[in-house]
């Protein structure tokens, strides 16, 4: 999931800067102004034509994969950080910065879902990745792998996060 | 599966309720729970918008999209059923441009229409465009009534009844969060979770409770 999200991030990144780039060489000044009304659509069709392009690929060669995922692959389309940074980033830069902030951008969102689902693989099954950890005297929280666990666990590191950085404040005050 | 229309309205507002057990509508939710009022405005927006789409998106999917008897190229233009083009593939992007379109034009409608409406909804109505539970639905129409095979007329109307019975337990879940967040903004919270976290462990908590809903037996 992580991976399509920041492939689908790069390409619109990319297709957006780019386009950006292209408009304001053709178009006057009446032009741009008329096409900033519409910008959100355009920005909008492009990320689509990737969700779909990741939608194909992953149905053709990774069955399974686009089994579990299920709804959630077309879903990256209306996910709020694509569109967030071709609106934000991509347009009003050029090239270069704009592919190195979807990498970025990309990666701290698969960090994010991994740390999330590895805290619920942990306490959900007792394994990692097919490795059991605690022996067999451990009897798996089952609620986390439920959907309440990820709330749970999103309040919780949010919560954590909140008191590093209340700490941090506090120590570079005193 | 057949499903009865009770089934899919208990099915969609208490067992699989979007928020709860599917994960979708997140920004709302979190968003716009803050307040009662606000709480119910979004979620009368959302149920709207929700049955609305549905109904084009099926219709465009039905008469466009898939190649069926039914699709327009073979009503209209006599093309023989296995030259029919397969057009399913760009489900994702019609879908998400229907959705921005007709939200555009319900704001424009209900502001011209009823004014008072259009106060009251205010800024939700076009930040539900990129409402994930909106897209959610009608993908999830055509996963679970079209790709079954079901005749026409039982597609169509479950799409509608799911479409606006999901709406109604997105609704029903914000309206839950605001009540409790309102009464948490009085409670004595450690400062670390003041705000989103515990917002987000309330959620969870709802959640198990949803859960309990999950042993009915709808069959």
């Amino acid at each position: 999931m992580g991976a399509a999200t920041t492939f689908v991030l790069l390409s619109s990144n990319i297709m957006v800067s780019l386009l950006m780039i292209m408009f304001a060489k053709i178009l006057s000044e009446e032009g741009l102004k008329s096409l900033n009304k519409i910008r959100i659509p355009v920005f909008i069709v492009v990320i689509a034509s990737f969700v779909t392009i990741v939608e194909m690929v992953m149905s053709a060669y990774f069955p399974a994969l686009s089994a579990s995922l299920g709804i959630f692959i077309p879903l990256i389309v209306v996910n709020c950080i694509i569109l967030g940074r071709a609106e934000g980033f991509a347009s009003k830069n050029p090239l270069l910065p704009s592919i190195a902030d979807a990498i970025g951008m990309g990666i701290g969102f698969t960090l994010a879902l991994s740390s999330i689902a590895l805290l619920r693989e942990i306490l959900g099954s007792g394994q990692i990745l097919g490795h059991t950890l605690f022996g067999n005297g451990y009897k798996p929280v089952l609620l986390m792998i439920l959907p309440p666990g990820a709330f749970l666990v999103i309040g919780i590191y949010l919560g954590a996060l909140n008191w590093f950085d209340a700490r941090k404040k506090q120590s570079q005050r005193g | 599966m057949e499903y009865g229309i009770f089934q899919i309205i208990i099915l969609s507002i208490f067992i699989n309720n979007f928020v709860l057990s599917r994960f979708l509508g997140i920004c709302p939710y979190m968003g716009v729970s803050k307040q009662l009022d606000s709480a119910i405005g979004m979620g009368m927006a959302v149920t709207f918008v929700m049955t609305l789409a549905s109904l084009v998106t099926w219709l465009l999917f039905n008469f466009f999209l898939a190649p069926t008897y039914n699709s327009v190229f073979y009503a209209i233009f006599h093309t023989p059923i296995d030259h029919i083009p397969d057009l399913t593939f760009l489900r994702t992007i019609v879908f998400i441009l229907v959705i921005a379109a007709l939200v555009q034009f319900i704001e424009m409608y209900i502001q011209k229409a009823s004014p008072t409406l259009y106060k009251a909804l205010g800024i939700y109505l076009p930040l539900i465009t990129t409402n994930c539970a909106i897209l959610g639905v009608a993908v999830l129409n055509i996963d679970m009534f079209f790709a079954e095979g079901l005749p026409v007329h039982n597609s169509f109307i479950n799409t509608l009844v799911q479409a606006f019975a999901s709406g109604l337990g997105f609704t029903l879940v914000l309206i839950l969060m605001a009540g409790i967040r309102e009464k948490l903004e009085l409670a004595n919270i450690p400062k670390p979770f003041r705000g989103l976290p515990i917002a987000f462990i309330v959620a969870g908590l709802m959640s198990i409770a949803f859960l309990g809903f999950a042993g009915m037996n709808v069959k």
